[in-house]
């Protein structure tokens, strides 16, 4: 038998090998750090601070402003300069605290105390997760106190630990499983506690084979713990073809994992969870890959949420040639960047810095119907069809083709030989879609 | 740095497959049965391909030219209508008969209705037949080494029963025929190389080539000698691999490709059975390709856990 993966992908340039090797640095922030109220899926989180107020490291500086949340947490001591709006990785302008370092790192009180995960109830460690501000630190920002409470929690019966990372160039995940992997485990087992019947499962492609070695090696006296290589195969790490991968079993884009019995979460979402509940230590750090033919030294960084994206190149030395594209995450879903003043957030994972861009000067040509974008979709849908109706701006057939199932992972754009911009007209369509629906 | 940097939208990547190389590894697949083509049938051979794609690529760039349009020979796709137009033409053929079917696969089968991508219909094939009704002698003269001679599905068509001597001299390709269908083994070994490189999937010419096989094992008398003879005596094999899957005029749901391709073993298998000519394969290409719109309305794939209900 093959290894675990799903029908369709691609396999574009890996470039993991320009920073794999790079053990994890800590990198301390000069300037003043910046929190967005809005780096998660959901309401915005509400302020507690205010202007001229001092706060230490660890400090919950906003609480979560809904049901679907998440709280903030100050990784710095300082003084609030105030609350304005910043520009995030994704464009958009968002109300953020700026907190002035003092340098001093004073924690709040009780930060970093060891805890045992047994002595806690469910409930306990689902505030402990909420409180922490965790959310999906892959990339979705989804928050996880929420992922964690299904309506169902007895039908969850696989937890998975999404160690694909299938993006072309991060590394940061990969660090994490081979420096800290009994932190992974540790918040996994953290999972578990909450689900009684479920199995835990870390599924990691097999382009990282020490990763794969290293968590067989420590889970192989646990139980409920297994650890499932997947084929290198992007996008592998996506949320629904992993949960084929490792389950067989399908979900649609109106579906939650739970609804399959499954919960999914990130390499680094597990860490934290562990961090949270059995240090005491909330979301206050994010491993950050930078990388990219630009970069003079390629790092991989565990880094303060709300250190300048700037600070992170000049610390690894600056930019070796002049970059033409900065891209916040990879090259197949990353957003990117016109300029490095952009905080490090929650979803941050990789600053990928490319002296070309291998996009902006390509010229789309016609359409030869050559199907390659059928065969490449995970989502198994027609994106050839749904372009034609894009373009028309007709949202009855862009849903009668299923449009709405794109999970907007660029394979199509990628393969496309007439260089069609398909994936950005899907992600404008799915929007305008989605719109409509909630005006009803 | 005060100089802002690129910004689009994600993939920021792309795969270095292009249109040009996509044809032009249809046209590097074409060179085996092209080189065959010309070893047996002689200069002529040479000549006619030569004509077939200068006329193509003309055609292409004077209407587009006359009608201020860019410019697109560079995406060699002309150059493959214009080879698979040539190959299949009688090596014996008054060059300006091919010179004309280069128009009109250019001209009206493919530009008029919008240029790459927007023909319904194969163009070369379309052209052929438009050339096979206007010039029905011309076109089917067919000579081997200077003497006129019928092609084998024309001898099975009035009754000749085909032994194992005959099938071997057909899957050489010593047999009368156009330049490029009579090796078959030419034929293959460039349908190796196009499966290879995944230019072109098995789905259509394995649905074509199966369904017409057993098409005509039934109603051909059950017969395997004449199965073999019909899938290496005529135009099948290269209108299996390198004409019905032609992206532009053929479905693009996978399904869809098999049912396209088993609706071309019956045509063929009719045409040729039953029909007035003895060769079927254009004729079935061609008016296969008019049902692809209705063929893809009906294949459209279920997508990715659609099975699945909302908890």
């Amino acid at each position: 038998m093959g290894l675990a993966t799903f029908v369709g992908g691609i396999h574009p340039y890996e470039g993991k090998e320009l920073s794999e090797n790079q053990p994890m640095e800590v990198l301390m922030p000069k300037g003043e750090l910046v929190f967005p109220l809005s780096q998660h899926i959901g309401a915005p989180a509400k302020a507690l601070v205010k202007k001229g107020d001092q706060v230490l490291a660890g400090q919950k500086i906003a609480e979560a402003g809904g049901f679907v949340s998440a709280v903030v947490i100050s990784s710095v001591s300082g003084t609030v300069k105030g609350i304005e709006k910043r520009r995030m990785a994704n464009g958009g302008m968002v109300d953020s605290i700026i907190v002035e370092n003092d340098g001093q790192y004073k924690t709040a009180e009780g930060i970093g105390a060891e805890r045992d995960m047994d002595s806690l109830s469910k409930e306990e460690i689902l505030n402990i997760v909420k409180e922490a501000g965790i959310v999906g630190l892959g990339g979705a920002g989804f928050p996880t106190h929420v992922k964690l409470a299904p309506k169902n929690p007895e039908k969850i019966d696989y937890i998975i630990i999404n160690g694909a990372e299938c993006e072309p160039y991060l590394t940061s995940d990969y660090r994490r499983m081979i420096e800290e992997p009994e932190k992974v485990i540790g918040g996994l087992k953290a999972i578990l506690k909450l689900f009684d019947g479920a199995k835990g499962v870390i599924g990691i492609e097999d382009n990282k084979p020490e990763a794969i070695k290293k968590m067989t090696e420590l889970v192989k006296d646990e139980p409920r713990i297994e650890v499932c290589p997947l084929k290198t195969k992007y996008p592998q790490g996506g949320e629904r073809t992993l949960i084929y991968a490792v389950t067989g079993r399908k979900i649609n884009s109106s579906m939650l994992p739970a609804d399959a019995g499954c919960i999914v979460d990130n390499v680094d979402t597990a860490a934290a969870i562990y961090m949270a509940v059995c240090r005491s230590t909330p979301l206050m750090t994010k491993t950050v890959t930078l990388t990219g033919d630009a970069i003079a030294n390629t790092k991989n960084y565990s880094v303060l949420l709300g250190t300048c994206y700037q600070e992170l190149v000049d610390a690894a030395g600056g930019f070796k040639k002049d970059p033409e594209k900065i891209i916040s995450g990879g090259p197949m879903m990353g957003q990117a960047l016109f300029d490095l003043n952009i905080p490090v957030a929650k979803t941050s994972s990789s600053l990928t810095c490319l002296s070309k861009d291998d996009v902006a000067a390509m010229e789309p040509s016609a359409c030869i119907r050559c199907g390659r974008c059928v065969s490449v979709c995970p989502s198994r849908i027609v994106p050839q069809k749904m372009y034609r109706a894009a373009l028309k701006h007709d949202m009855d057939e862009f849903v009668r083709l299923n449009g709405m199932e794109c999970c907007e992972c660029g394979c199509c754009s990628y393969i496309c030989p007439a260089r069609k911009p398909l994936t950005q007209s899907f992600k404008e369509m799915r929007k305008a879609v989605a719109a409509a629906r909630r005006k009803g | 740095m005060n100089k802002l940097l690129n910004v689009s939208s994600s993939p920021h990547t792309r795969s270095d497959v292009t249109t040009r190389n996509l044809m032009f590894d249809v046209v590097i697949a074409m060179i085996p049965t092209s080189l065959y083509g010309i070893w047996q049938f002689g200069v002529s051979a040479l000549l006619i391909l030569i004509v077939t794609v200068l006329s193509c690529v003309l055609s292409e760039y004077v209407y587009e030219k006359a009608l201020h349009k860019p410019i697109t020979i560079g995406d060699m796709s002309a150059v493959v209508t214009g080879m698979i137009l040539g190959l299949n033409m009688p090596p014996t053929i008054p060059l300006w008969i091919p010179a004309l079917g280069g128009v009109f696969a250019i001209i009206v089968v493919k530009q008029l209705y919008g240029g790459l991508g927007q023909n319904f219909m194969n163009p070369a094939l379309a052209a052929r037949c438009f050339l096979l009704i206007s010039f029905a002698n011309k076109m089917s003269s067919f000579t081997l080494d200077g003497v006129t001679g019928a092609t084998p599905l024309a001898l099975m068509k009035s009754g000749t029963v085909m032994g194992p001597n005959e099938i071997s001299a057909m899957f050489v390709g010593r047999i009368p025929g156009t330049i490029g269908e009579v090796s078959t083994i030419a034929l293959l070994i460039g349908a190796a190389y196009l499966l290879y490189k995944k230019v072109i999937s098995i789905r259509i010419p394995g649905a074509y080539i199966v369904t017409f096989a057993i098409f005509v094992f039934i109603f051909g008398g059950m017969d395997l000698n004449k199965v073999l003879a019909h899938l290496c005596g005529g135009g099948l094999i290269f209108g299996a691999f390198f004409m019905a899957t032609d992206y532009v005029t053929s479905p693009i749901t996978p399904n869809g490709q098999i049912v396209f391709g088993v609706l071309l073993g019956v045509l063929t298998g009719l045409f040729r059975l039953f029909g007035g000519s003895a060769e079927g394969v254009s004729y079935a290409i061609i008016i296969s390709n008019l049902f692809v719109p209705l063929i893809e309305r009906f294949t459209l794939p279920a997508a990715f856990g659609k099975e699945g209900k909302k908890a």
